[in-house]
């Protein structure tokens, strides 16, 4: 396996961490030999590479904090992942085994500190901040759990902000912000901003606006964490419908096994490595 | 297109925080405000004293009797007079005598065109049944209505007889016929007015002979009614009753092409020549043309004076918006965060927040401007001028304070735009 190497401590580490790896083609965890066994997800993709249809393709993604400090801290491990185009993932895990982390390198927000990582045809790893920032713009939808809605925006605004900085015209943002927010049933509230808006309708905007340029991926990080389950059950409808209709690629975090069940993977994250990969039922069993 | 949206997104934050922007500007205001102001009396001061140089020709020379800079004195008791503190009170011997206005005349027949002198007898209160004038009786010679641009209105002029043979016969002003005559001049023409001075031991039959338009002296806080004005006599008729000897200070019109200020000096050798013995005081002459020099001068210092205080201001003002700037970045950090997630660039979210510094500079900028404005042309009227605002001041304010902006704001936007997004999203 190739890495990129940032200086000779990390080299040092690296080959300790990477030995075992070498030999047995699985990575390094803190699990027992018998739980490792059943990590298929870092070795069984390694098959497609290459493939066109890989829209994420990460190898050996560490991210450490704190680095070269005393209270250094390494959340990631090391993780292998491969997302096809077309597929709905649910990655779950207990709170602070590095899920949000996770979401966020392969948002681009944030850089790991190892690894490699392509995404849809592009080398994150050594993307300058401003191919970061087109690819965040133009090849991603973030939804978050807290909405993050510009304040004092209307709703139409919101879903537009992403067009503006992909430079598309006005009246073409706001022709497609209309669709937009048409598709999660949110025009009678568009000119509303975002403090006169509930919850559950705030976080339809946000998917009208992950979708805004129509990114290669959505990604959502606990988007019904802060909803009852009925809302939830709402935006998690509309995620299905965009996965259906549209061929969406989407990567959710979730704490419910129910909405995780209902993905085609199921990708389970514990202490910065993967333990394991269920297929799931779908909601409409379509895989 | 993404700068009609910039500026948008910081009108609409400026007007968030309608009272913290305010204050925010309120340097701004002021800097800006002031130096408008400034410009604005200045220009009008500067205006106003062009046109009263052509409306009088830059040609008076005025020659005054001045107390000496440095020459100690002795009277008989040993008193010590001198400097400008201890001064000997000047008397009869110290003023310009008509004898030395003949000579001068005699020396200068090509340069000197006219002579105006005046010699006040003293101020009364001219009643006649409820109607009452406050004026100023003062002899006059001809040349002062050319010296001080004075017109007629209505009737005649001091005939040359009458100043020849000293007659008792006068002009009013315009307001003395608004007060006692109801306006219509006709009624006051050949009317005899009867002065009492004060003190009431002296009593002058005057008849009126023509009337003149008052213009105010600049600043006059008297109500309208009560302004005293002069009332115009002969000052042969004037020295017959006030037994002046000589006169503090004349004023001379030069005849055209000449040197006023060349002229003035030679003026003051001539008459310096009868105040060689005299150890307190001296004669000096002054030209329109230095006043308005002095005057700029003086404007100058002035305007200096405020622009420091105005560019002081501004700076202050400048770092008001920085502070504001950064507190306002860190309270919208989530969002920076999230407009970087969305897609924003480095450079997309610093332009963002410069606009914002230009904006919030640019409207305390327009703030000052009417303050200014405003100040200024008070001010201009208070001292009796027009106000004239320039245009390339007020382009210069609106640039200045857009510089302001630019310059203030491009830290604290630099700040926002370097940004982690994923630091700038977890941000509490
Ligand atoms: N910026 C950071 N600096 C230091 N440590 C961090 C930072 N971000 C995350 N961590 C640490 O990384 C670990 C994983 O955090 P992460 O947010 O990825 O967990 P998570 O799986 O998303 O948890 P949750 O389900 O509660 O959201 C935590 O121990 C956290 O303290
Ligand atoms: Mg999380």
């Amino acid at each position: 396996m190739k890495r990129k190497k940032k200086n000779q401590e990390i080299i040092i580490e690296d080959i300790s961490n990477t030995a075992p790896d070498l030999v047995s083609g699985e990575p390094v965890g803190f699990e027992t030999s018998e739980k490792s066994e059943r990590i298929s997800t870092n070795t069984a993709p390694d098959l497609v590479s290459g493939d066109d249809n890989i829209v994420i393709d990460m190898k050996h993604i560490i991210k450490r904090y704190f680095i070269g400090q005393p209270n250094e801290l390494e959340v990631l491990h090391g993780v292998d992942m491969q997302v096809r185009r077309g597929e709905f993932v649910a990655i779950v895990g207990q709170s602070g085994s590095g899920k949000s982390t996770l979401m966020n390198v392969i948002g681009a927000l944030d850089r790991p500190t190892e690894g490699e990582y392509t995404l849809d045809g592009v080398d994150m790893f050594n993307a300058k901040d401003k191919d970061l920032s087109a690819i965040r713009c133009k090849k991603i939808g973030f939804v978050f759990q807290t909405y993050n809605l510009v304040a004092r925006t209307s709703a139409l605004k919101n879903v537009e902000l992403p067009m503006l900085y992909a430079g598309l015209s006005g009246r073409a943002r706001s022709r497609k912000a209309k669709e937009l927010l048409e598709m999660v049933d949110m025009t009678e509230r568009m000119h509303h901003q975002p403090d006169e808006l509930s919850g559950g309708q705030k976080q339809r905007v946000a998917i009208a606006r992950a979708m805004a340029n129509d990114p290669a991926i959505i990604l959502a990080d606990e988007p019904t964490g802060a909803l009852d389950s009925h809302t939830g059950r709402l935006i998690m409808d509309i995620f299905h419908r965009l996965h259906e209709e549209q061929g969406k690629t989407i990567i959710l975090i979730t704490h419910s096994p129910e909405l995780a069940s209902e993905c085609t993977r199921i990708l389970t994250l514990k202490d910065g490595l993967f333990i394991d990969e269920k297929k799931g039922s779908g909601r409409n069993a379509v895989l | 297109m993404l700068f009609f949206e910039n500026l948008l997104l910081a009108f609409s934050s400026l007007l968030t925080n309608k009272m913290r922007s305010l204050l925010t500007m309120l340097g701004i205001i002021i800097g800006i405000g002031s130096v408008i102001a400034i410009v604005t009396v200045g220009n009008a001061l500067t205006n106003s004293i062009t046109s009263e140089m052509s409306d009088m020709g830059a040609n008076n020379i005025v020659i005054g009797v001045q107390q000496r800079e440095t020459e100690d004195e002795v009277d008989e008791s040993g008193k010590r007079y001198g400097g400008k503190i201890n001064a000997r009170d000047m008397t009869d011997n110290d003023l310009i005598k008509k004898e030395y206005i003949e000579e001068l005349l005699a020396a200068f027949p090509e340069e000197i065109k006219g002579i105006s002198i005046e010699s006040v007898l003293g101020t009364a209160k001219v009643e006649k049944g409820r109607n009452y004038a406050n004026v100023r009786i003062t002899g006059v010679t001809p040349g002062y209505f050319m010296a001080n641009n004075i017109k007629m209105q209505y009737g005649n002029e001091l005939s040359d007889k009458a100043y020849m043979e000293g007659k008792s016969v006068c002009l009013v002003s315009d307001h003395f016929v608004n007060n006692m005559y109801d306006g219509d001049s006709s009624k006051a023409i050949g009317r005899d007015i009867e002065i009492e001075m004060s003190g009431g031991r002296k009593y002058f039959v005057f008849t009126i002979v023509g009337v003149y338009k008052y213009e105010s002296q600049g600043f006059d806080m008297t109500a309208t009614k009560d302004v005293t004005t002069p009332v115009y006599i002969p000052i042969k008729n004037a020295i017959k009753k006030n037994h002046a000897k000589g006169f503090p200070s004349i004023t001379i019109i030069t005849a055209k092409g000449v040197d006023s200020d060349d002229f003035a000096f030679r003026v003051k050798n001539f008459m310096n020549r009868y105040y060689h013995n005299n150890r307190q005081y001296t004669i000096s002459t002054f030209s329109l043309a230095q006043m308005v020099e002095s005057m700029t001068t003086m404007l100058g210092t002035v305007s200096t004076a405020i622009s420091i205080v105005a560019a002081i201001s501004l700076v202050v003002g400048g770092i008001g918006v920085m502070n504001i700037m950064l507190v306002s970045i860190s309270e919208r950090t989530r969002e920076i965060g999230t407009r970087k997630a969305l897609g924003a660039t480095n450079g997309s979210i610093r332009t963002q927040f410069i606009m914002e510094a230009i904006v919030l500079c640019l409207v305390g900028g327009i703030l000052g401007i009417l303050v200014g404005l405003a100040g200024g042309a008070a001010g201009a009227k208070a001292l009796g001028y027009e106000a004239s605002p320039t245009a390339s001041s007020i382009i210069a304010a609106l640039i200045f304070s857009m510089v302001v902006g630019v310059f203030f704001g491009y830290y604290p936007a630099n700040k926002a735009a370097k940004m982690n997004p994923i630091d700038a999203l977890r941000y509490e």
